[in-house]
């Protein structure tokens, strides 16, 4: 891993100047720091889909497959024909500009191909060169470029620099998704067998044995257990969750990161004491022991063959319907693909709280609802018993995470909860939250060590937003809906804000929860006393 | 500095000449009033059907539409019923704003780093030349109806008092020429001037604008300043409409032709290009879908079967492991 900049100095390199030489003409930068690492073939050959023999981004040569032409132009093909979104993108983009300044990764490198007109341009020169009549006629004066190694390289860095936020897509005038543009760019890539290993490895790990962490049944069991010895400890009841139990009446789902990693766990902790406490009939599984899908980041036949788990689970133990953590990708998947790739979900019922009666109408085909919404229902019917003062000693912000904003809407629920459980809230400027958030800078799989430069760069209107009202108002946490926010924004914050923290909604929920039969707590679910006077 | 737009002058240039030359000196009226402009109209049905076709042909296999606004979830929590629409009525009403207000593009900001913030600024000239564009584009087009029908229909004449209701020059100044005009060489100067606009713009993002730009000049030109025969034109334009071919007596002026050979060249450049965004803003599946996946199944005609890692296999890989933790198995 190469050093990175110093906050100061990396925001003083943002420069908006354009080149002097045409985009076409400037080669992609492939020194150490600037790439993603590519995935081994163990993944790629486990989980069945076009290997490499190891090589890296740096290679002069990278050695593609002989027909490597063919095999773009008629993946491109096929996906014009799969995909009417992908047609009209290439189509339409007038190059307004609307989109230029809307990238996080643009704001913080200032590379122009970072620009979502440009990062779409990227694929559609080549569609025009392919695809088109006027491009094959009149060549690079109508935008059209012949697809060379050199265009693959620059294909590979630059849709490995787009988390698939859809920022973009809110301020296009026809809705134009580089989300959209950037799956079918990486899809083309792994036909080629150009995969990066921090999205390759979860997704195979995942396929084996549930979980993107490649945690073990036997493992998973015992980290929940751990967790229920820390909720003993700080509030003295014991707790027993149960696994793979058929009969449940509810399926809990929720990305593995929330078992494994800080803070994460502590969010986790949350979840298992407001079950406890409403006493929900509810079972973990250990083989669909993931929420996030990293699938989704690979091809769309890889996001099916891992969401898979979800629905097949749910039949075998025979549950009613399924409970969604918090968690940003995942919900993408859950609410704007789940019941079309892998459904009817027939064989649960439509999701109703068993504790207030309300009936999620909104999920009444997928049978999955967010957690989120599960717990302001509650709280609405005033079913918990919250002591916000316990949170006290925190001035929270909410980061709203891409996808449950812009590939889903959930931005009410979240913020009713966090108003319920703590005493301190403050809204981020408007233009950096609700459906113009800003990602995290690290996701889609880019949350990865090896391009920490590019992952502080992009999450810095995130971080400079917190910044603001971290000097206004003293903000001081910084919550989230979602495991990759958990991973990614802690060194995010340690960069550009050292002094916030990170945490999920639910470990809030957590702190604030008033357990029967518990006894005084002298902690919140870190170890850490309720109030800093206490120190 | 990116001069991708001298090609696209040069080429207006040149075709301005072809048809002031062609129609004017080399006397090819017929081939220029008659012959071109059917060609025209039928390679732009004909484009413009297939352009549509060709979309539709391809499935919508996800409902993906962004969602910029609150969703519908329990009763009590407000939906966004225009920017996160569940229903059919949200989306029509969301793509009306979408394509009436250009609405999108109203919420355009520019980000600017200020001392060690950055800031977002609500620009709205964007959102302004586009609107001014489009609409004097739409009245410039509905008085040129008059053109074309007969009798005038009433709300080419309506269009033509509003358009005329400055009441100024003879004959009377009509508004959206220029502003279309206006607006034409705003968005030209912005593609010019701007360092990032004019980094992404290429050829085919001129083109148009120029061509649109010498439509505008030349109707300026011929109605308030070589005031062309209108009588003739309609002479012309009747004609081609009821199919009874032939130049007016005395024939009409060069400037008219070039006029003419412009907007032959608009309509058929418009299925091959960019332009078709007219159309495509009501196939965008981000745009035109309800946010309701949730709630209704939708269909993907090509749903692929895919190889799942089974429960069962799970259990072969770890039962031992999984008995052992007091974990429940099927097989023991």
């Amino acid at each position: 891993m190469v050093d990175i900049l110093k906050p100061e100095e990396m925001f003083n390199s943002i420069d908006y100047t354009v080149p002097s030489d045409r985009w076409e003409d400037v080669p992609p930068d492939f020194s150490e720091g600037t790439f993603c690492y590519p995935t081994k073939k163990k993944n790629q050959d486990y989980l069945g889909i076009p290997s490499k023999e190891e090589w890296s981004p740096a290679d002069e040569d990278w050695k593609l497959p002989d027909n490597w032409e063919e095999i773009i132009h008629e993946g491109f093909k096929e996906r014009l024909g799969k995909y009417r979104s992908l047609k009209v993108f290439m189509d339409i983009c007038v190059r307004c500009g609307a989109c230029a300044d809307k990238c996080h990764y643009f704001i913080g490198t200032g590379d122009p191909k970072n620009m979502p007109v440009l990062r779409a341009e990227l694929l559609r020169s080549v569609y025009r060169k392919d695809f088109t009549t006027a491009g094959k006629i009149l060549g690079s004066i109508a935008g059209a470029r012949k697809i060379t190694p050199l265009v693959i390289k620059e294909w590979f860095s630059y849709f490995y620099q787009c988390s698939e936020c859809r920022r973009c897509s809110v301020y296009c005038p026809y809705g134009i998704d580089t989300a959209e543009i950037t799956m079918m760019a990486r899809e083309l890539l792994s036909l080629l067998g150009l995969n990066i290993n921090w999205i390759l490895e979860p997704a195979a790990n995942c396929f084996r044995t549930g979980n993107h962490l490649g945690i073990q049944p036997h493992a998973f069991k015992e980290m929940i257990e751990f967790f229920c010895d820390d909720i003993e400890e700080i509030t003295g009841l014991k707790l027993n969750p149960s696994f793979n139990r058929k009969g449940a009446e509810i399926l809990f789902i929720t990305p593995s990161g929330d078992a494994f990693a800080d803070p994460g766990t502590y969010t986790m902790m949350g979840y298992l004491m407001l079950f406890e406490h409403i006493g929900l009939d509810y079972t973990l599984s250990t083989y669909a022991s993931e929420g996030g899908n990293f699938g989704l980041f690979t091809s769309s036949e890889m996001m099916k063959r891992l969401n898979g788990k979800m629905y097949a689970e749910a039949k075998r133990l025979g549950v009613k319907w399924i409970l969604g953590g918090e968690c940003g990708h995942m919900w993408r998947v859950i609410n704007q693909y789940m019941e079309t790739m892998n459904g009817p979900a027939d064989f649960m019922e439509i999701p109703k709280n068993p504790i207030t009666g309300t009936v999620f109408k909104n999920a009444a085909s997928t049978k999955m609802v967010h957690i989120a919404e599960f717990t302001a229902d509650l709280i609405k019917h005033n079913k918990l018993k919250l002591d916000p003062s316990r949170n006290d000693k925190f001035k929270v912000t909410f980061h709203d995470s891409c996808n449950p904003s812009r590939g889903m809407g959930l931005l009410d629920e979240p913020r009713y909860v966090l108003n319920k459980v703590c005493n301190n809230f403050y809204e981020m400027p408007e233009n950096t939250i609700r459906e113009q958030t800003f990602c995290c800078g690290s996701g889609a799989g880019l949350n990865t060590e090896e391009i920490m430069d590019l992952r502080m760069r992009g999450g810095l209107p995130r971080a400079n937003a917190v910044k603001h009202v971290h000097e206004k108002y003293g903000v001081n946490l910084l919550s989230c809906i979602c495991a990759i926010d958990r991973a990614a924004l802690p060194p995010l914050m340690d960069y550009w804000v050292p002094e916030v923290g990170v945490t999920g909604i639910h470990e809030l929920v957590g702190n604030a929860l008033v357990m029967e039969g518990e006894i005084e707590r002298t902690t919140d679910l870190r170890f850490e006393p309720l109030n800093e006077e206490e120190e | 500095m990116n001069v991708n737009y001298l090609y696209s002058l040069l080429a207006v240039v040149v075709l301005g000449l072809v048809a002031y030359v062609g129609a004017g000196a080399a006397g090819l009226q017929g081939v220029f009033g008659i012959f071109l402009p059917y060609l025209a109209v039928v390679i732009f049905v004909a484009g413009f059907v297939y352009r549509v076709m060709d979309w539709a042909k391809s499935p919508v296999p996800f409902r993906i539409p962004t969602t910029s606004g609150q969703q519908q979830s329990l009763d009590w929590i407000k939906q966004n019923k225009l920017d996160n629409p569940s229903t059919l009525l949200g989306v029509l009403g969301r793509m009306f704003l979408e394509i009436v207000t250009f609405r999108s593009l109203f919420k355009n900001s520019r980000v600017e780093l200020v001392g060690d913030r950055i800031s977002y600024k609500w620009v709205v000239w964007l959102w302004l030349f586009a609107i001014l564009f489009h609409y004097s584009f739409l009245a410039v087009v509905v008085r040129h109806l008059r053109f074309f029908l007969e009798p005038v229909p009433f709300f080419v004449q309506a269009i033509e008092q509003i358009d005329g209701i400055l009441q100024v020059g003879l004959p009377g100044v009509f508004i959206s020429g220029v502003t279309l005009l206006a607006g034409a060489v705003l968005l030209l100067l912005r593609r010019i001037l701007l360092p990032k606009l004019n980094y992404i713009s290429k050829a085919a993002d001129y083109f148009p604008l120029l061509l649109i730009i010498g439509i505008a000049l030349t109707g300026i030109m011929m109605r308030y300043f070589t005031k062309v025969d209108v009588v003739k034109v309609k002479e012309l334009t009747m004609g081609l409409t009821t199919f009874h071919l032939g130049i007016p007596e005395g024939g009409l002026s060069a400037l008219f032709y070039v006029h003419l050979f412009f907007v032959c060249i608009l309509i058929v450049y418009i299925p091959f290009s960019k332009l078709m965004h007219m159309a495509g803003v009501f196939l965008s599946p981000t745009r035109n879908l309800a946010n309701n996946s949730r709630m209704k199944r939708h269909i993907n005609p090509w749903n692929p079967k895919v190889k799942f890692h089974t429960y069962d296999e799970y259990e072969d890989d770890f039962r031992e492991k999984m008995i052992e933790a007091g974990l429940p198995v099927e097989k023991e």
